[in-house]
């Protein structure tokens, strides 16, 4: 493919606000998960938090789209100066040539969640559910295309944790197609009932801060995080230089064990890219803490890079952030091209016997010239993305 | 650039079979998701392609409004235990986690929404991977009636399914534009996103030349067909 330039990009998650604060984390492996004290914090569990939302509500003219899910994106498009990074490509393309392609698993259903604790004797829901700007899986994209005050292509894309990694390849078509020339991508994610409740009962989720890949692992941490990145035509310093999409065709909420699908998704993006496996200097893996991702994960690593290239996962550093997880992680490998760092996995010591990749204990030092990053989610739906100069 | 087959399901009919699911799945999956793959299977299968070559695009407006209804009564429970079937299924995407399943398809798929607009923007996403990718793409679009209490929050009066096989071909030109939509004929889906594809399917059913024009954020996709 034509490499699609990466222009601007900022992130928010439990690290802080910013891209800066994400790096220094990274840089001094200090991680932002906390113990559960989300709601009535009834499950043991780690969470990502991101601190400040509940004083940061939503006013004025976009007032109805007031949840947490708008909450973090606003606070998100106000760091590292991407909103101006917006309007320079407004200004050269026209708002109508800038789309907006957004990631998201639950939106704003928190709103939802609530209400339904407020049901009156007859069972209605009070009436200012804002169904359409809260809930709705498209008020995410919305919001953020009123707040950038952009005209071209919107949509939210909802595929689970691959989500805001697919929404890149979407952005590339579209370009290539020729109907837009800029694309803000990414995706939003915040804490809510369904899924820490929902993952809990599929017996998902660690009593511990999860810790991928290693031999005590229990399972996932889950976070929040808003992500945003600007992608333009013509390839940059920064650029998007492949992406691969694939069905693991298995099952709904279980990876298929000898990782054929997330195979499949890593070739083609090396295939896009024009690359041979030798070329990546390291992959950020999904790496879920999960016995079964991990697991499954590593053996479509090894197939395919052998145990060569450093790998690590970072949801010990953030959480697992589910639809926003493909941009959060694909800021950690824009990091690690511009900052020469590769992030240890953070909370691991032991990697499980048996599996085979390099994966990092300690953060390194090294020029990366291209990262691949891995994004899966339930329904086998597959994405990997190769970024570099 | 496109030609297609298509299917599509009124909400007269009841939870429609799937014959393409193994029993289990069958059984598990949400109404919205057997709605989808039964016109799915049935748009396939008169196109004449096999299923493991097609990528696949799924749209809906809304989801499902049985799944959404009993997650969270459950979670307004102090228990607040929810099904873990119904929560792997609410995802978005699990039309295509099932339809993949079912048609043993490693191919790539996505879920999109964008409220009114959903069905315009799996089209033009469609005509997208069609025009880079060069495979042919299998779209669906569903959205049911949400049940009370949410149903006055998104008044939708009837159900409605379809779904179009498109390969690369000569049969539709894609373009935005920034006129109104061609308003869909029946007043029954009124507050149906999905069946916003009415006036495309009722010009696909007809023979010769025609123009529609579908809802898209602040504009709208022109689909000319050829």
């Amino acid at each position: 493919m034509n490499p699609l330039g990466v222009t601007a990009y900022t992130t928010t998650t439990a690290l802080g606000r910013g891209k800066a604060a994400m790096l220094e984390a990274l840089r001094r492996g200090k991680g932002g998960l906390r113990a559960n004290d989300f709601d009535r914090a009834e499950l043991r569990a780690w969470i990502g938090r991101v601190a400040g939302l509940e004083e940061a509500p939503i006013g004025g003219a976009l007032a109805e789209f007031d949840c947490r899910n708008n909450r973090l994106a606003s606070v998100g498009l106000g760091q590292d100066g991407f909103k101006e990074s917006v309007s320079r490509a407004k200004a050269k393309y026209g708002a109508r040539r800038v789309a907006v392609l957004l990631g998201t698993s639950t939106s704003g259903i928190l709103r939802t969640e609530l209400a339904y604790r407020q049901r009156d004797a007859q069972g209605n829901l009070p009436p200012d559910l804002h169904y359409r700007h809260a809930q709705n899986l498209y008020s995410i994209t919305d919001f953020v295309r009123q707040v950038l005050a952009l005209e071209g292509p919107a949509m939210t894309v909802s595929t689970a944790c691959s989500s805001s990694a697919k929404v890149f390849a979407s952005a590339a078509r579209y370009i290539e197609a020729g109907i837009i020339d800029a694309a803000v991508v990414g995706g939003v994610d915040s804490l809510c009932l369904t899924t820490m409740h929902g993952f809990s009962s599929l017996q998902l989720v660690s009593d511990e801060p999860c810790r991928p890949f290693d031999a005590a692992r229990k399972g996932m941490s889950i976070g929040e995080a808003a992500g945003f990145a600007l992608v333009e035509r013509g390839a940059g310093p920064l650029s998007l230089l492949g992406y691969g999409e694939s069905s693991d065709a298995y099952h709904m909420s279980t990876p298929q064990p000898d990782g054929e699908g997330a195979l499949g998704a890593m070739q083609q993006a090396l295939t896009r890219a024009g690359l041979e496996p030798g070329e990546i200097d390291y992959v950020n893996a999904h790496g879920t803490a999960t016995p079964a991702n991990d697991r499954a994960e590593d053996r479509a690593l090894v197939r395919l890079f052998g145990k060569r290239v450093p790998v690590s996962s970072t949801k010990g550093f953030t959480g697992h952030t589910l639809g926003a997880a493909g941009i959060v992680e694909a800021i950690v490998c824009f990091l690690a091209l511009e900052h020469g760092l590769l992030p240890a996995t953070l909370n691991s010591t032991a990697i499980e016997p048996g599996l085979e990749s390099m994966v990092l204990l300690e953060n390194r030092a090294a020029k990366v010239r291209r990262a691949l990053s891995n994004s899966f989610g339930f329904g086998g739906s597959n994405c990997s993305l190769v970024f570099g100069e | 650039m496109l030609s297609g087959a298509a299917a599509f399901e009124p909400s007269a009919v009841q939870r429609p079979a799937v014959s393409l699911l193994p029993p289990a799945e069958r059984r598990r999956c949400a109404p919205s998701v057997a709605w989808a793959l039964a016109v799915a299977q049935e748009a396939v299968q008169s196109s004449g392609l096999d299923a493991g070559t097609l990528s696949v695009v799924f749209v809906s407006s809304d989801g499902d409004g049985d799944i959404v209804h009993r997650l969270c009564s459950a979670l307004a429970t102090p228990a607040a235990a929810v099904s873990p079937t119904d929560f792997h299924n609410s995802v978005h995407n699990a039309a295509t986690g099932y339809w993949s399943i079912g048609a043993h398809s490693p191919a790539a798929s996505t879920a999109l929404c964008a409220y009114d607009a959903s069905f315009a923007t799996g089209l033009l996403e469609a005509a997208c991977q069609i025009a880079i990718e060069k495979r042919p793409v299998l779209l669906m679009a569903v959205d049911l009636p949400y049940p009370p209490p949410l149903a006055p929050h998104r008044p939708v009066r009837h159900g409605f399914a379809a779904a179009l096989v498109l390969e690369p071909g000569t049969g539709l030109e894609i373009s935005l534009d920034g006129s109104e939509p061609t308003a869909p004929p029946m007043r029954d889906f009124e507050g149906n996103a999905s069946a916003a594809c009415v006036p495309l399917l009722a010009a696909l059913a007809r023979p010769g030349e025609a123009l529609v024009r579908l809802p898209l954020a602040g504009r709208v996709l022109q689909v000319r067909k050829i």
